[in-house]
């Protein structure tokens, strides 16, 4: 990976050191997200239920690594210590990971990474278009582009969840287990922590909880079109904000990382 | 627009792609032979990627954006920026990315929407209102049906002609 670098340069935002290092653990893990989505996705490629649907996760899957990249370059220039976006991507362990804990699930059948995909791509719009406000203009500029993209995912996946939900009794029934899998990963997506209070603080992040009843309703309005339940399970995952992930993500990694690891600073 | 302005959004755009200087026009013209390698009939320009050119004492910078996040021929596109340039006698040149303002179809011109026409993908529509019915670039039918919203760009959906029968890529609004 290399070029696509952002020339835009962040305005000074008052106190450097603790605001500095904050600004990178909340760039990591929105970057986290999309990369380990964008890798779950590419698993996709030639396994797709039909061509064209191969093509479209494929697609979605670029528009989260462009992401991705885009967010680790900015975090590599903000960190100042002369870290790359590879090597933020490629050389980090399980551990200083920290994205969400739905995106790293593994892909199940296609009615299981369609339900990951709506509730992601939901949370995502509200990300993306809350960020586009922020004071940071970089965070800002990446967060528009970010924001046209995911409402074609939403479109995307909506569409899928409607059609499998609404379909026979087999699609019903499998795109409902997916539904109930995935839903012990979502109340995570809303969870504040200290690193978004001091985010918000600074007027360069949002406080995830604000959009989480947003997100409800749509997820109920797709789910009911889809003549699909919402899950009444209580029981919620959490920990990846914090690098405590399911034992997916190591593997994923061990997979995504294993070229760099084995033959460091390897291009082609 | 002059050659460094503030947008709305208070992002700060370098260059002009539509700056009349001599020298800027040169370079502009040497960047006509520089196409979107997914789609030949179009220039950078054309399709909005390019978004400015200047001079940096004798360097020349060219401002580009990509269209969407991780379009996979922003490299390429970069390494013809520079070998074009390069060929017509610019050794310095530096190629910035931008990403914001965030790539809109509604840069594209009548005229490249034209090209793209015929060339059998149907152009975008403005992104204002909802998606009309998408005409059959072959046939101009208006009874057309999509396929998938992803096609074989990030760029394109996939639709299908109820007229004539023919498969066609649809440039997506965005």
């Amino acid at each position: 990976m290399t070029g696509s670098e952002p020339v835009v340069a962040r305005e000074p935002q008052g106190p450097t050191g603790e605001v500095e290092a904050t600004l990178l653990t909340y760039l990591l893990r929105h970057a986290d997200d999309n990369l380990v989505l964008a890798q779950r996705l590419g698993e996709w490629i030639s396994n797709g239920p039909e061509l064209e649907e191969d093509i479209a996760l494929a697609n979605v899957g670029i528009d989260f690594l462009g992401q991705a990249r885009a967010i680790y370059t900015y975090a590599a220039g903000a960190e100042g210590a002369g870290r790359t976006e590879d090597d933020l991507a490629m050389l980090r362990p399980e551990r200083e990971f920290t994205n969400c804990l739905l995106v790293e699930q593994p892909n199940g059948d296609f009615a299981h990474t369609m339900a990951r995909q709506l509730f992601f791509d939901v949370y995502q719009l509200s990300l993306w278009d809350a960020l586009s406000r922020s004071d940071d203009v970089t965070l800002a500029g990446i967060a528009a582009k970010a924001l046209k993209e995911a409402r074609y995912h939403f479109r995307h996946s909506s569409m899928w969840v409607i059609r499998l939900g609404d379909g026979t009794e087999e699609s019903h029934r499998r795109m409902q287990d997916g539904v109930d899998a995935m839903w012990r990963f979502t109340a995570e997506l809303f969870t504040g922590d200290a690193v978004d209070a001091v985010m918000v603080d600074q007027g360069i992040g949002v406080d995830p909880a604000t959009f989480a009843a947003a997100w409800r309703d749509r997820i109920d309005e797709v789910l009911a079109a889809g003549t699909l339940r919402v899950p009444e399970d209580p029981y919620q995952r959490m920990g990846g904000r914090t690098g405590f992930h399911t034992e997916h993500l190591g593997h994923l990694l061990s997979e995504l990382q294993w070229m760099q690891r084995t033959y460091p600073g390897l291009e082609w | 627009m002059d050659a460094a302005h503030l947008s709305g959004s208070g992002v700060v755009i370098v260059g002009d792609t539509t700056a009349t200087s001599p020298e800027i026009a040169a370079v502009r013209a040497v960047l006509e032979q520089v196409v979107d390698p997914e789609i030949p009939v179009l220039t950078i320009d054309d399709i909005g990627i390019l978004r400015g050119i200047e001079f940096e004492g004798s360097t020349v910078v060219v401002t580009i954006t990509p269209t969407y996040s991780g379009c996979p021929a922003m490299d390429l596109i970069k390494d013809e920026v520079t070998s074009a340039l390069g060929a017509a006698g610019y050794d310095a040149v530096d190629i910035r990315t931008v990403f914001s303002p965030a790539w809109t179809t509604d840069w594209m011109s009548p005229e490249a929407k034209r090209k793209l026409s015929e060339y059998g993908i149907a152009p975008p529509q403005s992104t204002g209102a909802e998606r009309a019915p998408v005409l059959c670039p072959r046939c101009s039918a208006a009874t057309t049906h999509i396929v998938s919203e992803f096609g074989s760009t990030a760029c394109k959906a996939l639709l299908v002609c109820d007229a004539c029968g023919e498969p066609f890529d649809y440039f997506k609004e965005i």
